[in-house]
């Protein structure tokens, strides 16, 4: 549905800015240009041509703002890589110190998110090369519960107890979420280990999750990526631009303190490589209901070409098979959609298996209990993907909104209680 | 970054006369500057010229702490700094690192106190010259902000402010004192630790 329009927006800007001669500059400034065009677009709907063609950036130089109404992070073009980290207060951290340790970890991320090293950082030359680094924090029940009980959302909580859920507590829960991203993993691990460093006498680390996409600038832009299971992931995923993207991932006026913030799941999902093996092509896409090829539902031939549920084969069967997890993803109701915002993860088998890997399954939405959970209710009744994946880790944060120059994350719910 | 040519040769002058002299300068400086006067007036003082930026001071409950930062003078005439107070310490020295007689780096009060070139630029950060932090009031809480204010020689004097952050360095030996902790800030110079 927006891949075509996007795509050709996408062209009409590269061919505005850099016009024919820049092609020649091959595919590094290609990339550059990209990454100008897609930062100067984040920095808040500005008109492309003011970004201007000048001096293309390398991948590496290229920042997306910190401060402004909403975190990055989030309508942010996934990064290449990600580091989620929930970390735990310390029982002696009250609100003033929950206050100190946010100020001291925005003052980092707005520095290093900007190319610069954080106050004190011992290793400055590894804050130079930015990459679109983002640092988005969330808040956990408990926290919101140390600064201003009375001003927790409903949906903050754990969410509801899933027939399919194998939920570990190394993977689940936390007071502060830190999602840590950016095209160069070095970047991700030297910001990672800055904020760890920062927030240590407040609070130690609960888990780390560290996810990847395709390497920056490997696949044309506004690629759906593919998880390890080989299938196109997020294809039907409301997209920042599109009209009811703000309504879906921004909570409203009603929001309070979390005006201009949003919801925010952690799921972590193993993937059975080592059982999905046995399943040939066609029963692969049976189970998701797309072709594996380029993503088209199994009624179409185009990615996003929209799904005809009531086709039916020969003999009389739905094409997109009842069980399939395409079928059993979409809701008839428009409002019940999430903002995903995935990455792969692949880490080292133990105890004799080959494979330890899956999805971090990331999304943002404005209500958790209204757009998150009758979605994830229907693919826990029913969905043939099921067989093969298994819902291991499970968080929910509130994600409070931006800040500007001189402010330090959270300082709205500070407000609300004071 | 910019490090200030140091002023080893100043260090010989003698001890009371600048002991003296930084006496009168910290009598002057009571009369209650505090920040860079905006519009410099017919004679800009020395704070005017002077900025501080991303100053920090090391965290903890110990003794003792030190704070860091960048000074830079957009003057036309070296400025000097010879002294700096905080509600947090009793006591702030101004310190140099150096190495000593046995080869060891140690740090100990600069004579005459730090000066900043014409529009140059003195660092101040671990391994390097700080504000030596003494008779700390309490502790120093990561994430909070506090005030410093420096005199210089002129008798004017800039106020500013410093987050704490968690930091596992600065530990330099302290001459002839007693301080532990390894240091870590000049491992590189061979001192034998």
């Amino acid at each position: 549905m927006r891949s075509e329009s996007d795509a050709r927006r996408g062209l009409t800007r590269r061919r505005l800015l850099l016009g024919g001669a820049v092609a020649g500059l091959g595919a590094a400034a290609t990339v550059g240009a990209d990454a100008l065009i897609r930062s100067g677009a984040e920095r808040g709907g500005a008109p492309a041509g003011d970004a201007g063609p000048a001096a293309a950036p390398a991948l590496g130089t290229a920042t997306v703002p910190f401060h402004g109404r909403h975190q990055a992070g989030i309508a942010t073009t996934p990064q290449a890589h990600a580091a989620f980290v929930a970390l735990e207060l310390a029982p002696q951290t009250d609100r003033d110190g929950i206050r100190r340790l946010l100020s001291v970890l925005s003052d980092d991320a707005a520095r290093l998110t900007q190319g610069r090293p954080a106050l004190a950082d011992s290793e400055p030359e590894l804050a130079e090369v930015p990459a679109r680094l983002t640092v988005t924090f969330g808040f956990g029940p408990e926290l919101v519960r140390r600064v201003a009980p009375a001003a927790a959302p409903a949906w903050l909580r754990p969410l509801p107890a899933f027939g399919i859920d194998r939920l570990e507590p190394a993977w689940s829960g936390g007071d502060l979420l830190l999602q840590i991203a950016a095209d160069d993993p070095f970047t991700v691990a030297h910001a990672l280990r800055m904020l760890l460093k920062d927030a240590r006498s407040a609070a130690g680390v609960r888990w780390v999750q560290s996810g990847f996409r395709r390497a920056a600038g490997s696949v044309p832009d506004g690629t759906t990526m593919r998880n390890l299971f080989g299938q196109v992931d997020g294809t039907v995923n409301p997209r920042p631009g599109d009209a009811d993207f703000d309504e879906l991932v921004w909570v409203g006026t009603d929001g309070g303190w979390l005006q201009h913030g949003t919801g925010f799941v952690l799921r972590r999902i193993r993937m059975d490589l080592d059982r999905w093996d046995r399943l040939d092509r066609g029963g692969r896409e049976q189970s998701v209901g797309r072709y594996l090829g380029n993503g088209a539902p199994l009624t179409g031939t185009e990615e996003h070409d929209e799904p005809d549920f009531e086709a039916k084969t020969a003999i009389g069967f739905p094409v997109i098979p009842e069980f399939s997890h395409l079928r059993r993803a979409r809701s008839d109701d428009p409002r019940e959609r999430i903002h995903r915002r995935a990455y792969n993860y692949d880490a080292a088998p133990a105890g004799g298996a080959i494979s330890d890997s899956g999805l971090l399954f990331a999304s943002f939405q404005a209500d958790v209990d209204r757009q998150f959970v009758p979605l994830q209710r229907r693919l826990d009744e029913l969905d043939l993907l099921n067989e093969w994946t298994t819902p291991i880790g499970s968080a929910v944060f509130a994600i409070p909104p931006g800040v500007e120059e001189g402010g330090f994350i959270g300082e709205t719910l500070f407000a609300a209680s004071a | 970054m910019t490090t200030a040519p140091t002023t080893i040769a100043r260090t010989r002058r003698t001890a009371g006369l600048a002991l003296a002299a930084a006496a009168a300068l910290l009598l002057s400086a009571c009369a209650g500057t505090a920040a860079p006067a905006a519009s410099a007036g017919p004679a800009a003082t020395e704070a005017s010229h002077l900025t501080v930026t991303d100053a920090w001071v090391k965290a903890g409950d110990e003794a003792m702490s030190a704070a860091f930062g960048e000074l830079e003078n957009a003057g036309p005439e070296p400025i000097t700094v010879v002294s700096a107070e905080t509600d947090l310490a009793g006591r702030v020295e101004l310190h140099e690192t150096v190495e000593n007689e046995t080869g060891e780096m140690v740090m100990r009060e600069k004579d005459g106190g730090f000066v900043i070139p014409a529009g140059g630029s003195l660092s101040l950060a671990p391994g390097g010259s700080h504000l030596m932090l003494m008779e700390l009031a309490g502790p120093i809480l990561a994430g909070e902000e506090y005030e410093f204010t420096l005199t210089f020689a002129d008798g004017s004097s800039t106020t500013f402010t410093a987050p704490a952050k968690d930091y596992a360095g600065a530990n330099e030996n302290y001459e002839g004192g007693d301080m532990d902790g390894m240091d870590l800030g000049d491992a590189g110079h061979g001192s034998g630790h």
